[in-house]
């Protein structure tokens, strides 16, 4: 009887860990900045582009550095959730405005609403390297000593939001 | 007609193979174009996972190779530059992951089961050859019956 039911075995097992590979996200990538200073810079900002942005101008403050692009279509389906968010005023928000022109950048801005604080102007996509970036929009909590402390890859969903996101900025501002 | 030519030369021009942008060589030099594709090899495009940096052409690919080019020109070694790499993106962005703790499964695996596959089959083997053995003993009686046949004085019962 036991011939029989070890292939059986095998394929219950098997087939459990590929229904459990359904439920994965391929494209989440775990990321080695966590846990570490976020990488400096100093860049221009999109809308007052004499002025500069360093992450070190957010020292002692818990925030959120979100990745757009105008020609990212996923942050356009994450922009409404970011703009309610900014209306609570729960987290500062930084973009990082990533490989794009200046000018659709601030239209797209101007179309969609302007949840951030300031937009970072990476035009050329150097910094968002150094943050490991590769997919559009990608959202970073930096604490108050300037430590990365999670990241999100893809655009941010109201449940998300609520179940992750919030509850770890929370736990940031209490500590 | 002639309010159709400019619709029906643009779909024309749209069939046509287009032109595709050469990736940017800074390679004057062709022993650093082949670092660049060696280095390109070894570290995989995020955005479309199974793919190389050398072969993709995402643009975080390009800029990614960009970065390379750089880094080559300020003279660093291949190992610094996929530390670089590895610093920013995780182990991930290696196509030969790491040996450590948490890929010892990764690398050790095929083998483990090798070995687990060679010693089911040996344990089979040697039953089998067992069980052949017991076959072939013949009882006491049997044995005095084989010896009659071989040597031809088999009797009908």
């Amino acid at each position: 009887m036991s011939r029989y039911l070890w292939p059986l075995g095998l394929f219950v097992v098997l087939a459990g860990f590929l229904f459990a590979g359904l439920f994965l996200n391929p494209r989440e990538v775990p990321s080695p900045l966590i846990g570490r200073a976020v990488p400096a810079f100093s860049v221009a900002q999109l809308g007052a582009p004499d002025k500069t942005f360093s992450p070190a101008d957010m020292k002692g403050k818990v925030w959120l550095m979100n990745v757009w692009a105008s020609w990212c279509v996923s942050c356009r389906q994450e922009h409404p959730l970011l703009v309610e968010l900014a209306k609570t005023g729960t987290v500062t928000m930084v973009g990082l405005h990533y490989k794009d022109e200046r000018d659709a950048g601030l239209k797209w801005l101007a179309d969609y609403g302007d949840p951030y604080l300031l937009s970072a102007h990476d035009r050329d996509g150097r910094i968002a390297i150094d943050f490991g970036v590769y997919g559009t929009p990608e959202t970073f909590i930096i604490d108050r000593q300037g430590v990365i402390r999670h990241k999100h890859t893809g655009p941010l969903t109201p449940a998300l939001l609520r179940d992750d996101i919030l509850p770890r900025i929370r736990q940031l501002e209490a500590s | 007609m002639r309010h159709l030519f400019l619709p029906i030369a643009l779909s024309i021009c749209a069939l046509l193979p287009a032109h595709a942008d050469q990736a940017p060589t800074l390679a004057d030099d062709p022993a650093v174009e082949a670092r660049v594709q060696h280095l390109g090899e070894e570290l995989r495009c995020l955005v479309c996972q199974n793919q190389n940096i050398a072969d993709s052409h995402a643009d975080l690919a390009m800029d990614l190779k960009k970065q390379v080019r750089e880094q080559i020109a300020a003279g660093r070694t291949d190992r610094e530059i996929l530390d670089y790499m590895v610093e920013r993106y995780g182990d991930f962005v290696l196509y030969r992951p790491p040996l450590k703790a948490t890929t010892v499964l990764l690398w050790a695996g095929p083998f483990v089961l090798l070995l687990v596959v060679v010693l089911l089959l040996a344990r089979r083997l040697r039953r089998r050859t067992v069980q052949a053995a017991a076959a072939n003993t013949l009882s006491a009686d049997e044995q005095q019956r084989a010896r009659a046949l071989l040597a031809g004085e088999e009797k009908q019962v």
